[in-house]
């Protein structure tokens, strides 16, 4: 039906995408997985015309095509459902569904009736009852998505691709979502399925295909890949290896004695986190381990405040901090190092003493004048300290290396005096020599007694990096490796685990819901469908 | 349409509100009908606040002034609004897509001169010559915007800078001013009356019911609404986001050149000084119709409800007589700044519920 052929993408210093392979056939639910910059959206992305493809081949209904645009994808019968919903919150449900193909009078005007009624119609057949006239972003995110889902299948789809949809959903919706999904099946579409949530796979998909650092590494029918295999090939560690790694430098023990300097409990936020709970010591590394869309960004965010939880709290050093407030949290001594250090970090057009004095700035001041000569002695301190390459403090960051540009922000924050320090990813994109420099500064950091969260894909650091690895699937915490269990072996184990309840699933991969039984710690909220959620239906439409 | 075969749990959404519950019956879904009590007043306070305010001040005048409700000076009020209003018909469409038009007043006076000078060689040149070339800059600001993505504030900046120019150097740098006579028809459009009602109301009235049907009845209307609601969105959706723009744009320049057009055969000449500070004038009367400067909401009703409240408080301040007429727009620009902070006070109440 709808298939790609030696397909090539690059951008601007990385390659998305290398000769890759992919078909999707009629009746057929095909995962597409892989982590964080496998290059599955940019696939996505070219099979419905947002990007074009540099290289390769996109044959659909037998004829190659190029697809300029989403609405020429459209019209080809390929329709998307994006993870995050896309559609126009103050427009009404129905002027959504129905938009550029509105039902007409003789007159060549809107037969609003007639809209209505067809729209109250195709989401009843999806199990949604609300008044179609009333503006979409009045509904629940869950509803939101269900009518994005209504949109893509009401047209006449013959390739439905759906990238994480069950994201924002309710589990009584991913239920509905799956009874959609084999009803596409029944009528011969092609569905291209995009999750991290193994669970989901295993219910819905027929085929699975795998991909790592935008290379084809595993095409075929899923059945006949088990869960620890699917997380290995996804990571793209092999199990023989990781077992003759042997163990880890850090015993872990030495810090039980002490009082938790950052302790986070029951932090919880709709859709994202159930009743997260961390605890820190100084001096300790506390690894967050899992998946992609596991929660452990946003762990991080709502502890320093830049994400509010509903509910949950976070004490430092034995005072309780205000939770969703950010200077709240930097005044506390949280300082978080965040994922995306171009968005979110380093201003490039500044200066290294700039962006390095950025956020300690208040405290520099007197009467609102910054005391310059104290900012020098910072800023030199740090500088060399961390030792940042740069032709002097006054070199724009934009100019020096990922690397450099990381440590000019460790610099920011540990200026800041911080006691606990959450690292999100903080090597990612810098190279070799400088990644291993990074790595060696978090350790003098934690030894002189700093509490530090360390987020990491790379297992490898994250193993070797961190004393205890507290693992998350899907928001909740499910695993905690201390001591001689901190292994890549372990690890793997933990996030590949089924669910309790599922026990066909469990018998695909029956060691590795036997190895992580007596290596985690027994946390309540085990699995992927927290109870909480399940009551919470009622307030879906009016939030 | 959809229609499924599989089991489906039925889903009962808990507060949703019952069917037709505060629902008028009517297509017009610009309220969020059903919706909970007080987003239902928010929205209408959102919709109905500048009209209730128009109502209050106009009876307030009545009241204060005997002069206010004589039949001349509502007409006078009446046609000076209507140029406005037609202004502030083709900008509501541009600021729901979330653009702006700075253009607009320089255009006007074009769109005047044009007119005034083409009604030489007849009605239809002189027509057609203004919107001809005010649609042509429109359209140009259009492309801009649309295709190569350039900010709407400069680029209307930029046209409006160059239409005025224009201006100037075809009437000699002002200082030729061109005359329509009298008794021809295009002078008649401006100046005469029908049952009572002078034809420029006419016209506004018409253009305004075309509008209203235009946004929200036709396809092209709903494309302005996603445009501005959610660009990307709208894209995704496969609308035509680039030809939703260059067409508003190209309206708004059709209607400044419309209204300055019509403005000339009401004063018999095409006056170059006209429309300075009018685009902003246009933009004040939109909004305070209730339509969202960020685009994405707002109605063709409101922006008339605008232009009528600004002139209402301009007649005011005229028949308080001892007040300075510079006070006019210390009124108008409060007015301005208390719809803006209710409008955002009311968004962010919306957004919490």
């Amino acid at each position: 039906m709808l298939s790609v052929t030696g397909l090539t993408k690059t951008f601007p210093g990385a390659r998305a995408l290398d000769g890759v392979d992919f078909a999707a056939l009629p009746g057929e639910v095909h995962a597409l997985i892989g982590e964080n910059g496998a290059g599955k959206s940019t696939l996505i992305k070219v099979l419905t015309g947002v990007y074009q493809p540099d290289e390769g081949e996109i044959v659909h209904d037998g004829r190659p095509v190029r697809f300029q645009t989403p609405l020429e994808a459209q019209h080809a019968g390929i329709s998307t459902i994006y993870q995050e919903v896309n559609l126009v919150p103050l427009m009404s449900v129905a002027r959504n569904l129905f938009l550029g193909r509105e039902p007409r009078n003789r007159l060549g005007l809107i037969d609003f009736r007639r809209m209505h009624g067809e729209a109250d119609e195709a989401l009843r057949s999806l199990g949604l009852r609300v008044d179609v006239k009333r503006p979409l972003r009045t509904l629940g995110v869950g509803a939101q998505q269900m009518v994005a889902l209504a949109r893509a299948v009401s047209v006449d789809a013959r390739v439905v691709v759906m990238d994480e949809p069950t994201s924002s959903l309710e589990p009584r919706e991913v239920r509905t979502l799956f009874g959609v999904i084999r009803m596409l099946k029944e009528r011969d579409i092609a569905v291209v399925y995009v999750s991290h949530r193994l669970d989901e796979l295993y219910e819905v998909c027929d085929k699975v295909t795998v991909l790592r650092d935008g290379k084809l590494v595993h095409t075929g029918p899923i059945a006949e890949l088990d869960r620890l295999r699917l997380v290995s090939l996804m990571l793209g560690r092999e199990m023989a290896e990781v077992s003759g790694e042997g163990v880890t430098k850090f015993t872990g023990d030495h810090h039980a004695g002490r009082e938790p300097v950052l302790s986070a409990s029951d932090l919880t936020v709709r859709h994202t986190l159930h009743q997260v709970s961390v605890e820190v010591r100084p001096g300790e590394v506390v690894g967050l381990g899992g998946l992609l869309g596991s929660g452990r960004s946003e762990t991080a965010k709502a502890i320093a405040g830049a994400l509010p939880p509903d509910s949950g709290t976070v004490v430092v050093a034995g005072s309780p901090v205000r939770t969703g407030s950010t200077p709240a949290a930097i005044r506390a001594g949280i300082s978080l190092l965040p994922e995306d250090r171009k968005a979110e970090g380093i201003v490039p057009g500044l200066s290294v003493r700039e962006n390095i004095a950025l956020a300690a700035l208040p405290g520099l001041s007197r009467f609102g004048l910054v005391d310059d000569a104290r900012v020098d002695k910072i800023v030199d301190t740090f500088m060399k300290r961390l030792r940042i390459k740069a032709s002097g403090p006054h070199q724009k960051v934009g100019e020096l290396s990922g690397g450099n540009q990381q440590k000019v922000l460790l610099a920011r924050w540990l200026a800041m005096q911080p006691k606990v320090l959450l690292l999100d990813e903080p090597t990612r994109g810098i190279d070799v020599g400088a990644k291993a420099e990074v790595q060696g500064l978090i350790d003098e950091l934690a030894d002189e007694g700093l509490g530090v969260l360390l987020i990491s894909s790379d297992m490898e650091e994250l193993i070797e990096g961190s004393d205890r690895v507290v693992v998350l699937k899907d928001g909740a915490v499910v695993a905690e490796l201390t001591g001689d269990d901190v292994t890549e072996d372990r690890l793997l184990h933990a996030i590949a685990a089924a669910p309790e309840s599922d026990a066909e699933l469990k018998t695909v991969a029956p060691d590795a819901a036997a190895i992580v039984a007596p290596a985690s710690q027994p946390v309540p909220v085990s699995g992927a469908v927290p109870l909480d959620r399940t009551s919470s239906g009622g307030e879906t439409d009016h939030d | 349409m959809t229609h499924t075969h599989t089991e489906r749990p039925s889903r009962a959404t808990g507060n949703g509100p019952a069917p037709g519950k505060g629902a008028s019956g009517s297509d017009n879904d610009e309220a969020p009908l059903g919706a909970s009590r007080a987003e239902l007043l928010s929205a209408l306070a959102q919709q109905h606040g500048a009209l209730v305010t128009l109502l209050l001040v106009a009876i307030g005048a009545s009241i204060g002034f005997d002069t206010f409700l004589t039949g001349d000076n509502l007409e006078n009020m009446a046609v000076s609004s209507a140029f406005l209003a037609i202004v502030a018909l083709g900008m509501t469409f541009v600021i729901i897509t979330g653009g702006i038009d700075l253009s607009v007043g320089s255009l006007f006076a074009l769109g005047g001169v044009l007119g005034a000078w083409g009604s030489q060689y007849g009605t239809l040149v002189a027509l057609l010559l203004p919107l001809a070339v005010c649609g042509l800059i429109g359209l140009v600001n259009g492309l801009l915007i649309a295709k190569a993505r350039l900010a709407p504030f400069i680029v209307t900046l930029a046209a409006m800078l160059a239409a005025r120019g224009i201006l100037l150097a075809i009437t000699d740098e002002g200082a030729n001013t061109y005359l329509v006579d009298e008794k021809s028809f295009f002078a008649g459009l401006g100046q005469e009356k029908l049952l009572g009602v002078g034809v420029p109301v006419w016209i506004t009235v018409a253009l305004f019911v075309a509008g209203a049907v235009t946004l929200r009845r036709s396809r092209f209307g709903q494309y302005v609404y996603a445009v501005g609601g959610n660009e990307d969105a709208a894209a995704l959706m496969g609308a035509p986001v680039a030809r939703t723009k260059i067409a508003v744009y190209t309206l708004s320049g059709l209607c400044a050149g419309l209204a300055g057009a019509l403005n000339a055969a009401w004063l018999v000449s095409g006056v170059t000084i006209l429309g300075t500070g009018m685009e902003l004038e246009a933009i004040a009367a939109v909004v305070i119709g209730g339509t969202l400067l960020t685009g994405g909401f707002g109605f063709i009703s409101g922006s008339l409800v605008g232009v009528l409240l600004l002139k209402v408080i301009q007649n005011v301040i005229n028949q308080i007589g001892s007040l300075d007429s510079a006070y006019q727009q210390v009124v108008s620009g409060a007015f301005l700044a208390v719809v803006v902070i209710a409008q955002t006070w009311l968004g962010r109440r919306r957004r919490m519920m």
